[in-house]
């Protein structure tokens, strides 16, 4: 019953939902847009497959060198960018992700230019992606809950009043894009250990926009949102099989109808709770029996 | 304690901001004692608030100097000012709008909340422990200024009165030493206003705190203030008890008029 198919599905939807959490950390909690994290995905994914192939190390190792070599490279790219002002900053991401996937075409001797780099070994079935992805989801809400992500939060909403409130504003967006980086070259190394083949091109600006549109759709400032989000984008291409080739004229459609709709996306600013439905359900229970009360 | 009070805790000499061609302050000289409650008064473009954003360090001076407890701060950056202990509140008034009254005042208090980020990664105890109590002294703010039963309320859905006194309960929660305030009673009544001179007092008197304030009503200011100096057009009119300055031919000229 539990075939290749379905295990490849869940390989897809893992590695997709761990990039959107980061990217719902940066854009969805700190309001830093970034339309190049497909390039630390490439970065992360390279990384590794170069450390598994060339080097020969554990899969384990690869994947937490490749992560961290992409958070080196957020940390770098965001000394210089992370003080540009909203837009500027995205078009600057924008800039960087489509030069390491130009970087990447050319040098041949390292990563096999166009024609791809090959021969990774198949190390994230659905058991090992269904895990990490589980443990992204916990990280990043520990992250989110803490005193970082409430700092996040406070320059999404008011950078000067974060700012006077003793937050140091530009080390905690570089921290932000950091982290959704290293998230990011993580779902890039399991990514490259499920195809076992992968070329720059796989990274490409259509990829970084649709974490984007995920992390929108879903929610921001909602962590569940996203998850939402990445079951959203990912399954239903593969629901409506026969109709994979209007994927991005759908994507397109529904950010459309969100944004018109639901301007803060699915989820915007609320997480999904049982115990949170409960309670709401219990309290109007209440109030209709005060109210019942007192008029009678 | 009697050495700290010939020291005052916050001195400007002869600062100047300019904008273009406009003098936003020129040649200002203030002295603030500690544990006093100083004002700041002016019409509106007299400079008083890019004085406290220079103070804070949201503007830096482009001549002068400005000395918080003898240490320069000339060139501080705004989290810095936060951390040596000046707090603020805004004119236009600036809370995080989507986030509940109570994490408002939490991220101030984390200013003050000593654990890392493996603490925070992992849950370990000391980020819960550290946590569960930034949470409780965030209450015990929210309690000062009377919004503890609308602590888990979207802060941006609170009346216009509440959200200026989440405003300086989040101020406080970073402990400061100097609070500055403002234009505290803009856009009270005469009562309101009545009841934020009693709040202030009774935060004076809770807290070795020192206050610089901003504002237009005369009757806060004659309440509150020792000392105030006015401004207009960037220059100081008048420095001194509220009583000599309300005397001040210049101020009447320039400014009070007809009002007393």
């Amino acid at each position: 019953m539990w075939n290749s198919f379905y295990d490849g599905v869940v390989v897809i939807v893992c590695v997709n939902l761990i990039a959107v959490l980061g990217m719902s950390v940066l854009t969805g909690f700190t309001r830093l847009f970034s339309f190049g994290n497909a390039g630390f995905m490439s970065i992360g994914a390279y990384t590794a497959a170069i450390c598994s192939v060339q080097f020969h190390l554990p899969f384990v190792c690869s994947i937490t060198v490749g992560a961290a070599v992409a958070g080196v490279m957020a940390f770098l790219l965001g000394s210089l960018t992370i003080r540009l002002r909203g837009d500027y900053f995205l078009i600057s991401c924008l800039g960087f992700g489509e030069c390491v996937r130009v970087l990447f075409n050319y040098t041949r001797n390292l990563t096999g230019g166009a024609n791809g780099y090959s021969g990774i070994p198949y190390r994230t079935t659905g058991i090992v992606a269904l895990m990490c992805a589980i443990f992204a989801f916990v990280i990043a809400w520990n992250f989110i809950h803490s005193r970082y992500g409430q700092a996040f939060s406070a320059i999404r909403e008011n950078e000067v009043a974060a700012a006077a409130n003793g937050i140091n504003v530009v080390r905690y967006k570089k921290l932000s894009f950091v982290f959704s980086a290293i998230y990011a070259g993580w779902a890039g190394g399991l990514y490259a250990h499920y195809l076992q083949y992968i070329t720059p091109g796989l990274f490409n600006i259509g990829k970084s926009s649709e974490l984007v549109i995920t992390t929108v759709l879903g929610g921001l400032g909602s962590l569940t949102g996203s998850v939402l989000g990445t079951l959203i984008v990912q399954l239903l291409p593969e629901i409506f099989r026969s109709l994979s080739e209007y994927r991005m004229l759908f994507y397109g459609i529904a950010v459309v109808l969100v944004i018109l709709l639901r301007p803060a996306g699915l989820l915007g600013y609320k997480e999904f709770s049982l115990t949170g439905i409960i309670r709401r359900i219990t309290a109007k229970r209440k109030v209709q029996n005060s109210e019942g009360g007192s008029k009678s | 304690m009697s050495e700290d009070r010939q020291e005052p805790i916050l001195e400007m000499k002869n600062v100047e901001k300019h904008f273009g061609g406009v003098r936003a302050i020129d040649e200002f000289d203030l002295k603030v004692m500690p544990r006093s409650i100083y004002g700041l008064i002016g019409p509106n473009g007299a400079g008083k608030t890019t004085i406290f954003n220079t103070i804070t360090g949201i503007y830096t001076a482009d001549n002068g100097q400005i000395f918080f407890q003898g240490k320069d701060i000339t060139r501080i950056r705004p989290h810095e000012a936060a951390e040596l202990g000046i707090a603020r509140t805004f004119q236009n008034i600036r809370l995080f709008g989507n986030l509940s009254v109570k994490m408002n005042v939490i991220i101030a208090c984390n200013m003050h909340a000593k654990y890392g980020i493996v603490d925070a990664l992992l849950r370990l105890p000391r980020y819960r422990q550290v946590s569960k109590e930034t949470e409780e002294r965030a209450m015990q703010f929210l309690e000062i200024v009377g919004l503890t039963d609308k602590a888990d309320d979207l802060a941006s859905s609170l009346p216009y009165g509440h959200q200026r006194k989440l405003e300086i309960a989040r101020a406080m929660a970073t402990e400061p030493k100097l609070l500055l305030l403002d234009e505290p009673a803009a856009g009270m009544n005469a009562d309101e206003s009545l009841e934020l001179v009693e709040f202030v007092k009774r935060l004076h008197d809770t807290y070795p705190i020192t206050i610089l304030m901003i504002e237009h009503h005369m009757d806060v200011v004659t309440n509150l203030c020792g000392q105030c100096t006015v401004l207009d057009f960037g220059k100081t009119l008048a420095q001194g008890t509220v009583e000599e300055v309300k005397h001040n031919d210049a101020v009447i000229a320039a400014y009070l008029g007809g009002e007393l």
